[in-house]
This record gives C-alpha cells, structure tokens and sequence, in this order.
C-alpha cells in the first residue's frame, strides 16, 4: 500500500539536506520556500532515502491574494508519495517559481499548462509558452477574476 | 558525392486520420527521415477545469465523461473516489464491485481501441479494427444495460452508484466473459505473430525505463518498459486488494512490447471481472444518506488511479461550498506524449505514425 508522508514527517527528511529550506507544513503538505525549491527537488529526487523519482502531478491553486504551487512526488522504490507546495504571486503581483524541468521531465507539458491557464511563471523552462490555447490570447481563464 | 537535401517542414494533422483526433505535429522530414518533431495541441480544449468550479460535486461527472471519451468509466472512477475521500464518504460494497466490473470492462474496451486504429495506423485498413469494434460492441451493449448510456455513461456517483443493474445484465456479461478469451486468441493469432507487425514494431520507437518515470510516463508504457508499476497493485483502491491478477510486464519497451502488454492486459481484466462476479453480493448500490448536492469540507485531495492509459488522478480543493474550488485531473495522455519528440526523431515517417499509435493517447483528455 502506497503511503503518504505526513506533512511534518517530510519537513523534518528535506531540514536534513537543506535546513531553512522549508517554511511550514500542513497535515500532509510542506510548505517549500521558492527561492530554495530547485535544491530541494534535487535533494528529494536523488537522496536514496527519499527517492522521489517521478513528479506525478504538478498544478496552480488560485487563492485569491497569492497562488499555490502543488507538487505531488512518488517514490516507486519505496512506494510513497509526498506534497509540496509552493506560494509565490503574494497581493496577485508578478507569479513565478523556478522550473524543475532539469530534474524531473515530466514537469515540461506540466509547467506550459500552469503557465498557460493559470499565469504562473516557471523560471529556467526553455519552452515556456502556452499549450492549450493559442499565441496573443489575452489572460489567464483559470484564475479566479478572469471573465469572460 | 553526398547529396544535400533542404529539410521540409511539413504540418501533420489537426484532421489526419492518423492523429487520433486533432492532434498536430510539425515535423521537419529529411528526405524520409524525421528530424524534429514539435507538438501543437489545444484544438479540442473545452475548458473542463474552469467549467468544473461551476458546478455542483455531482455535475462534474458528466464532465469527466468527456474527457477520456473512451474511457468514461474510469474517469468517473477516478472523480468520485476523489470525491469520496474530500468528503469522508464510505462507499456501499455492491457499489464498488459494479465500480470494478464497469472499469475493467471499460480498460477492455479501450485496449481495443488501442490495439485496432495502431494496425490502422499500420496500414491493415479498417478490417482488423472491425474485429475489435465488434467486441467494444458488446461492451457497450452491457454499459446500455447498467445505465442506458454507451458513450457518455455519468454512471458512478460518491457512494456507489446511481442505479443497479437489471437481472439480464448477469446472463450477457457470462456470455461475454465466455466469448471474450477466444476473441483474444483471435486477436493473438491474427495480429502478435503477423511478419509484417513484427518487422514494422520491433525494436522501434524504444524508451529507456529510468527515462519514462522521470518523464511522468504511466500505465502500459511503462509496464512495457519493465517497470512494474500498477496501481492496482501497488496503492490498491476498491477492492483491487481482494482479486488476484498478474501484471503483463515486457523489457523491450518497443512498439511491438507496448501492443503485447495491451492485449495480455485485456485478459487479466477478464480475470478481475470474474472474480467481482462472484465475490458481489446483494445489497444497496449506493449510501441514500449522502445527498446530491454534497458540501465537502474545507480541504484537498489527490486520488491516482490505474486508468487503461496511465495514472488518471484528480486533486480537488473544496472551500467548503458545493462546488469544487479548484479541480485538477493528472491526464495520462498528455504526460505519455512528454517523450514523443525523442521517440520520433530519426525514424521514417510510417514508423513515426506508428510510434504515436503505441502511445495510445485520447485527445479529448490530452486537451481536456
């Protein structure tokens, strides 16, 4: 049975690598600073411990005064999953985190799609351009103040 | 003297037959060969993401139905389950089995599709594809019965689901299951020996294992790969903990693996179908108690399930009101394509057809 980690269990595992890196948790989320979060990842993948080779679902919350950046990792040698999170856009201003492309590359179609529909930035993404709608659309259709 | 061609840009698709809907490649060709690939998609994007914040936690099942169109069973498998554990609701077993026996049969289903339009894609026009038509057929004819809709089916609801199934149900679903296997040998002798699908498969279009799980790749392609990795097995949902079934692994991680895995795969899901028969007992089919308009409490979740093309998950956020506040689905059939331009680079451009093909995307979940 796949087990997820407890938000406080994997701060604890990522403050072994990279102490400050994390800035709280949640019941079964951590909370990552975005400045750190390349580190981070790289440290989350490659640690034989943690072993989080593929990154299964990467996706943009919009919470109105910041957006949320949702990394779900799975560890198929030890069969666990863990959340990471990411705030970043604080007062709706410019939205951005660093890509991790370069360490998982399933992230690639992942990071245009937050772009596209959600106006999030990923920093270090070499294609960064939108997927699902077309070159000159105007907006961002998932945020919360898009209208139509 | 070498002889310098000037490569040709040529635009594959959003209307080929070959795209499995409206996908488009542009593709630079040097004579014969492929030398970059870039994929352009969106042309059937509805916006089902947004739509879904619209409406109640129920409503957006018919969403998830046209989604992975064919494939609607388990993406309302995967919803609801999703649903379910947002808001702590506790499904009626006889529920869960018919949830089971729906999506096993609906994995059949589309494997068939899956394995008929590759040997389309191969060139055997139309004639083997009917083969598998005709037994999709019959499947469809038992979705008609459960729940009077063959497509578009809206059938699993937080709970169970929304109605039983009729007494004939059982009688055709037993002359199913007893036809089923031999279609398969059919399929086997027709298909996996056949010289031409074994000179145009083998040994094309190859992916490394460590490559695909860092590329997100799930489902067939990776078990053809020779990771074994299904979620069934390895993060049971339903009752997937109480049917035994083998996991069809290959190490080629070819084209011909990739096709071999898909037709072994129907045959452990008529396994897991015989095993819900008999395990189902009589009972309610879903809890009267959980109302239509369902307020979950304030929070998330992520379930993962092992849909017939990859890990079809969907992370839902609720605020506390009745619809959902951000709704996620993880498409296998966008991640799958991550790799397509590697796979395709330097192959001709039939075999180029075909590697896409294996990959076995749907567009209505690649654009969602």
């Amino acid at each position: 049975m796949s087990v997820l980690y407890r938000g406080e269990e994997l701060q604890a595992e990522i403050e072994k690598f990279a102490p400050g890196a994390t800035t709280g948790h949640s019941e079964d989320a951590v909370h990552v600073d975005a400045g750190q979060w390349l580190d981070v990842a790289q440290g989350l993948k490659e640690r034989e411990e943690l072993g989080f080779a593929a990154l299964t679902l990467l996706t943009t919350v919009d919470y109105i005064d910041h957006f949320e950046v949702v990394y779900h990792l799975r560890s198929l040698s030890h069969n666990r999953t863990g959340v990471i999170k990411l705030r970043c856009g604080e007062g709706r201003g410019d939205a951005a985190v660093p890509s991790v492309i370069s360490v998982w590359r399933g992230a690639d179609l992942q990071e245009r799609e937050a772009y596209d529909l959600m106006g999030v930035r990923f920093e270090g993404h070499p294609n960064m351009k939108r997927l699902m709608l077309w070159e000159g659309f105007e907006g961002h259709p998932l945020r919360k103040d898009y209208l139509r | 003297m070498t002889l310098q061609s000037e490569p040709v840009i040529v635009n594959v698709g959003p209307q080929h037959p070959s795209t499995h809907g409206v996908l488009r490649m542009r593709v630079a060709f040097d004579g014969e060969t492929v030398t970059d690939a870039e994929m352009i998609i969106g042309y059937l994007h509805r916006g089902s993401e947004k739509l879904a914040e619209e409406r109640t936690f129920t409503q957006v099942i018919t969403l998830t139905d046209r989604m992975d169109y064919v494939a609607a069973m388990t993406n309302n498998q995967a919803y609801v389950l999703s649903v379910e554990k947002l808001a702590g609701i506790e499904p009626m077993p006889r529920g869960v089995y018919l949830r089971m026996i729906s999506a096993e049969l609906q994995r059949i289903a589309s494997h068939l599709m899956a394995v008929g339009f590759l040997l389309q894609d191969l060139g055997a026009l139309a004639t083997p594809l009917m083969y598998m038509f005709r037994e999709r057929e019959d499947i469809l004819d038992l979705f008609e019965l459960m729940c009077g809709a063959r497509i578009t089916v809206s059938y699993h609801r937080p709970s169970g689901v929304f109605q039983d199934v009729p007494d004939e149900f059982w009688g055709r679903l037993r002359q199913f299951l007893d036809g089923m296997p031999a279609h398969i040998d059919e399929y086997e002798r027709l298909i996996s020996g056949n010289e031409i699908v074994l000179s145009r498969m083998r040994g094309v279009g190859v992916l490394d294992p460590d490559v695909m799980v860092n590329a997100s790749i799930t489902g067939p392609m990776l078990r053809a790969g020779g990771v074994d990795w299904d979620l069934r097995h390895r993060a049971p949902y339903e009752f997937y903990d109480r049917v035994s079934f083998d996991r069809p692994i290959m190490d080629e991680s070819d084209n011909y693996a990739r096709y071999l895995v898909r037709v072994y795969e129907m045959r452990e899901a008529l396994k897991i179908v015989e095993q819900c028969v008999e395990q189902i007992e009589p009972g309610p089919v879903r809890d009267p108690d959980v109302p239509f308009v369902l307020r979950p409490p304030v929070g998330e979740s992520y379930v993962g399930i092992e849909g017939p093309k990859g890990e079809l998950g969907f992370y839902l956020v609720s605020d506390g009101g009745i619809s959902p506040y951000r709704c996620k689905v993880r498409p296998p059939s966008l991640l799958n394509l991550t790799l397509l331009r590697e796979m395709v680079i330097g192959l001709p451009m039939a075999d180029m057809i075909v590697t896409f093909g294996t990959v076995d995307v749907n567009m209505g979940e690649v654009d969602r």
